[in-house]
């Protein structure tokens, strides 16, 4: 009889396999405990703690992080290179250039390729320009808003209907 | 909450798709940030907010109100949420946290948008039985419409950028739920799972030792979302698919062939149990109404259509358990009133 892997104490029931590349993944679970990790229902979609795998994938060093990694800092979101190894997780799309040096390799590994080569944006770069002037007038209708600045709110919510009206 | 939906069948249990013996449906699912603002993970309530809005905003112009609803997460009583993840309109995930989380859902369920997921937005399509490109179709019409409102964070290396890397490039993961019970039975699940991994697929599904079996539904998606282009990781699932159903026909036949009655007898049987039980577990449930899928795939219990069958899969959930007969029930309730429900169901009241 196996043992559930998480209480140690009832039988494992379930049993959750994943591949990913060419690591299996295998959890052995009694129902309970598989309820708990949310996989008592095959109709689920099954969460699976792919970040732990990732984590293991950006292998640590046995003598540590060099001084440079320690130092990587993404400018947009200030998340670490080691809080990113940590959780898995990108803070933000700065993160991708931030970490540039560390991500072809990781990506590699992840996808066996580490360039995009599908669609882009439908938006083309000169069709964005009106959309950040507009982003960039909500948010200051947002602090306006915020402020008690009803004057300026008034101001920028003509500004904003003008702009809308232009594109119909 | 969304009694329209707790008395009809989800769309993508149908059964009207292609393939639709063998495959339950067929999902795809686009991940997109928004540039120049922080990951939902790591955002403050305010970000989390302002993104929010973007997203709402972009919905409201492009008209996605008059086919749908948009609702916010911090008003879903607990209930309805595991209802809404039981039909797979949100995610286990979506739920462990409301902060400025909000779900839109086309009122034919044939779409939804998660807002604030782990990306700011998450774009999912449903189809029954198989119907990836289908649902791929849909999938990027939509994300075509956002798009030319909303800014993506997008990197000419790297493609559409996520918060887990996993995701990154197509943002595209494209799935189908499929039943294997002739495979399982004959043992040869294993090898087939082990050959699908190695073209890049990732096979998800819950197996017992020997034939203690939950349901026989497996989740098969592409792996990998960077380097490839969209149709190509739709298409290689698609085929793959195939495949797969060819694997399946070929146990189903062996069964026929080599153990007839047997294979007759444990569906009858699983039957006979669903048509006279009175208390019924979801996991016992599950397995019997696997066994009973399989005798109508197979024309043994050619009385009943795979809609039902797969639509009583789905009621027996405990949320839409309890969402259908309008009342919170403890465990042992449940197990009662939902072996009740399958014999009512099964029996055509």
């Amino acid at each position: 009889m196996k043992l559930c892997e998480d209480c140690h104490e009832r039988e494992a029931t379930i049993h959750l396999t994943q591949v990913v590349g060419n690591k299996q993944i295998v959890l052995n679970l009694c129902s309970q405990c598989a309820a708990k990790r949310g996989f008592d229902n095959p109709l689920k979609n099954v969460p699976f703690p792919l970040g732990d795998f990732l984590s293991s994938m950006v292998e640590k060093s046995p003598s540590g992080d060099s001084e440079a990694l320690q130092k990587l800092v993404c400018s947009g979101c200030g998340m670490t290179f080691s809080e990113f190894r940590n959780t898995g997780r990108f803070g933000c799309g700065k993160c991708y250039e931030a970490f540039h040096a560390q991500l072809d390799e990781l990506l590699r590994k992840v996808h066996g390729a580490n360039r995009h080569s599908g669609k882009f944006p439908s938006g083309s770069p000169e069709r964005m320009q009106p959309l950040r002037e507009e982003r960039k007038l909500q948010e200051e209708l947002r602090s306006a808003i915020e402020t008690e600045d009803f004057e300026k709110a008034a101001e920028l919510r003509d500004r904003l209907k003008a702009m809308t009206a232009d594109k119909h | 909450m969304f009694e329209d939906l707790v008395q009809k069948p989800a769309k993508w249990l149908e059964a009207d798709g292609e393939e639709s013996s063998i495959v339950v449906s067929s999902r795809v699912r686009i991940a997109r940030n928004i540039a120049n603002l922080e990951y939902p993970g790591r955002a403050s309530s305010d970000i989390r907010s302002r993104a929010k809005d973007f997203i709402q905003m972009a919905l409201q112009e492009k008209g996605f109100f008059e086919v749908g609803k948009l609702y916010d997460s911090q008003s879903i009583p607990d209930l309805d949420r595991h209802f809404l993840i039981e039909r797979h309109l949100i995610s286990p995930e979506f739920m462990s946290d409301r902060d400025n989380r909000a779900f839109y859902i086309r009122n034919d369920e044939s779409a939804s948008v998660m807002i604030n997921e782990e990306d700011h937005l998450r774009i999912q399509t449903f189809q029954s039985g198989l119907e990836t490109v289908q649902a791929a179709r849909l999938a990027e019409l939509i994300d075509g419409q956002l798009g030319e409102r909303l800014e993506y964070d997008y990197n000419k290396d790297y493609g559409f950028l996520t918060s887990c890397p996993t995701n990154v490039g197509t943002g595209l993961r494209a799935s189908v739920l499929i039943h294997l019970p002739g495979l399982v039975l004959t043992n040869e699940i294993d090898a087939v799972i082990s050959q699908i991994t190695k073209v890049g697929l990732a096979v998800r599904g819950f197996y017992g030792e020997g034939t203690d079996v939950l349901g026989n539904l497996f989740q098969i998606s592409n792996q990998t979302t960077l380097g490839r282009k969209e149709e190509d990781i739709v298409s290689s699932l698609e085929e793959v698919t195939r495949q797969l159903i060819g694997h399946e026909e070929n146990a189903r036949m062996t069964l026929i062939k080599d153990a007839g009655d047997e294979i007759k007898d444990k569906i009858w049987r699983a039957y006979g149990i669903l048509m006279n039980a009175r208390v019924l577990s979801s996991e016992e449930a599950m397995n019997l109404l696997s066994a009973v899928r399989l005798g109508v795939a197979m024309g043994i219990l050619d009385m009943l259509p795979t809609r039902l069958v797969n639509e009583v899969m789905l009621l027996v959930q405990p949320a839409h358990l309890q969402k259908l007969l309008k009342e919170e029930l403890s465990s042992s309730e449940r197990d009662s009133r939902r072996a009740e429900l399958v014999r009512n169901k099964l029996s055509g009241r």
